[in-house]
């Protein structure tokens, strides 16, 4: 996966232009069915995320969109298609994914809290062997996050949550993923500890990392991500430009409190 | 004094050997949940494979300790086939189940080794031959056997090297990172099935160890020998904190102790009243303490999660 992590020639807005612009969507997601016990979460939605690019979930809570990418993680039994690479993830157990480049950073962060913070870390290198290239990401990251080398001994449960997303999202990184789905990173958190998680995603995309951002905070989403979907009952109701999202009266009305 | 030493010494010797079954009970706790009561057979059935190979040896020329040594060699890979088709079997159909179905399982798992093990073995004792040198040296009035200073080692050997596996290696961090949440492990690329046969293959190879040991110190064993002796050990598992490694070697180390102590003093506490074949009364009457007093056990949950 040379695009990762040390890649720079990405377009700083998330786009990554890799010169082949009619090329296969990385994940492409047809008439996603979920349901719990006989009750649909999610209802036949269908989306798309480019190489390179980074975009938004965003609707309200209940809406389905943890749900979507529990499914996408295969965490959930799931009808439709989903391609990822052009390939089936259907059949794929969830253990499987990481190493195919796909990492979710889940809802709740969900870090190992009675592993230190170098042991999550190496968590999220679980499937490489690549020992160099592990030592240079991880050096990367703790570049990326100071705070995690200096808090590197100590229980992951014992950070703060600012800390506990942050190190959630290196350990996504570590795995040097090529689609990163990340559920809710700015849940729970203080204001500026949102500016400054969402700093962090904003320069991970910038690096190549394709992202696929499920957020509450459609406003935050909306202004990192190119794209927005907004989900509502278990359906997408409305899709495009972020810019365009942003300006949509609708939008405006139901999710930017205006 | 002198009886405080020796009882010391026994209860230590006695203590690693619950330590090491102890182990098995909480490496599975830790990452399934689930109390596997069929751990005493795997013990019982590690002695009596040993003693079987042991006993065949025996008059083969082979120093003594060659002979125990291949006896474990043999029983230990036995011993973890047997887990791993515990698990096969018994629990991983009914990983979604309600908790008390594999419970139940465990519990006729238990029943079906011991049975066998009987109708393999037969109901009588069979004793160790005596082919370990029988030195030792005192400690002041006490006495200690080489033998027990063997299996005080080898246990605390083997104890050293679990906690290395499981702080220092990637199969123990991912065994650790499983225990916690097999979801987000699962998601980190963790094989979780893999994961849990691995745990159950590292208790069962422990279980046999103490089998052996459990044999050659009271040169007996039996096909019941693993029910008393699993409950035991899974006192001990629970006094340390059930799910907790380092727990569980403590709570072993001390269940050993009280029981030994208690056997030495329990006769002139009580006027004469009761014996010293009270020895087992003490397990559960520790075991009783904690669950009423502190059901988290010695070492149980010390780090707080925060939000």
């Amino acid at each position: 996966m040379p695009e990762a992590l040390q890649s720079e020639e990405a377009g700083a807005d998330g786009r990554g232009d890799g010169g082949a612009a009619a090329r296969r969507p990385l994940l492409e997601v047809r008439d996603l069915q979920v349901s719990y016990g006989g009750i649909a979460a999610v209802r036949g939605i269908s989306l798309e995320v480019a190489a390179g690019e980074m975009v938004c979930l965003i609707g309200a809570n209940g809406a389905g969109k943890t749900t979507t990418l529990k499914a996408l993680a295969r965490l959930l039994p799931a009808r439709g298609a989903i391609d990822y690479r052009g390939e089936s993830l259907l059949q794929r157990a969830p253990h499987e994914l990481i190493g195919a480049g796909l990492a979710l950073v889940p809802e709740g962060r969900g870090v190992f809290a009675r592993l230190s913070v170098a042991e999550n870390l190496a968590m999220g290198a679980y499937c490489r062997r690549d020992r160099d290239g592990i030592a240079a990401d991880l050096e990367h990251i703790h570049a990326l996050l100071p705070r995690l080398k200096e808090r590197a001994g100590q229980l992951a449960g014992t950070l703060s949550g600012g800390e506990q997303q942050m190190l959630a999202l290196g350990r996504a990184l570590m795995s040097r993923p090529q689609l990163l789905l990340l559920d809710e990173p700015s849940m729970g958190l203080a204001p500026i500890m949102v500016q400054r998680v969402f700093e962090v995603i904003r320069r991970v995309a910038a690096e190549g990392v394709t992202i696929l951002l499920v957020e509450q905070n459609a406003r935050l989403a909306l202004s990192v991500a190119a794209r927005g979907y907004v989900m509502e009952s278990g359906a997408i109701t409305l899709a495009g430009e972020a810019a365009a999202l942003l300006a949509d009266p609708k939008v405006r009305e139901a999710y930017l409190g205006e | 004094m002198d009886t405080f030493i020796q009882q010391i010494i026994n209860g230590l010797v006695l203590g690693s050997i619950y330590a090491l079954v102890a182990l098995g009970y909480t490496l599975v706790y830790g990452i399934l949940g689930l109390i596997n009561f069929a751990h005493g057979e795997v013990v019982m059935i590690g002695a009596l494979s040993a003693l079987t190979v042991i006993k065949l040896l025996a008059g083969s020329g082979l120093p003594g300790i060659a002979v125990v040594a291949i006896g474990v060699l043999v029983a230990v890979p036995l011993c973890m086939a047997l887990g791993y088709g515990i698990e096969r079997v018994a629990y991983r159909p009914l990983r979604q189940a309600p908790r008390l179905a594999p419970l139940i399982t465990a519990i006729g798992m238990s029943i079906v080794l011991q049975q066998l093990a009987m109708i393999f073995w037969g109901r009588n004792y069979h004793s160790f031959p005596p082919i370990l040198p029988e030195t030792g040296r005192e400690i002041g009035d006490a006495y200690i056997s080489d033998l027990q200073i063997a299996i005080l080692l080898l246990a605390a050997a083997i104890m050293a090297g679990l906690m290395l596996l499981i702080n220092r290696t990637r199969l123990g961090r991912a065994m650790r990172a499983t225990a916690e949440n097999p979801q987000i492990a699962g998601l980190m690329g963790v094989n979780i099935n893999a994961i849990i046969s691995a745990t159950f293959l590292i208790g069962s190879a422990l279980a046999a160890v103490a089998g052996v040991m459990v044999s050659a110190n009271y040169s007996i064993a039996h096909y019941q020998m693993g029910f008393i002796l699993g409950l035991k050990a899974f006192t001990a598992a629970v006094l340390g904190g059930i799910g907790n490694v380092p727990g569980a070697m403590l709570g072993g180390l001390l269940l050993g102790l009280i029981e030994s102590l208690g056997a030495g003093y329990i006769g002139d506490l009580t006027g004469g009243f009761l014996g010293s074949h009270y020895q087992d009364v003490f397990a559960f009457f520790v075991l009783i303490l904690v669950l009423v007093f502190r059901p988290s056990g010695l070492m149980g949950e010390k780090v707080a999660e925060r939000a």
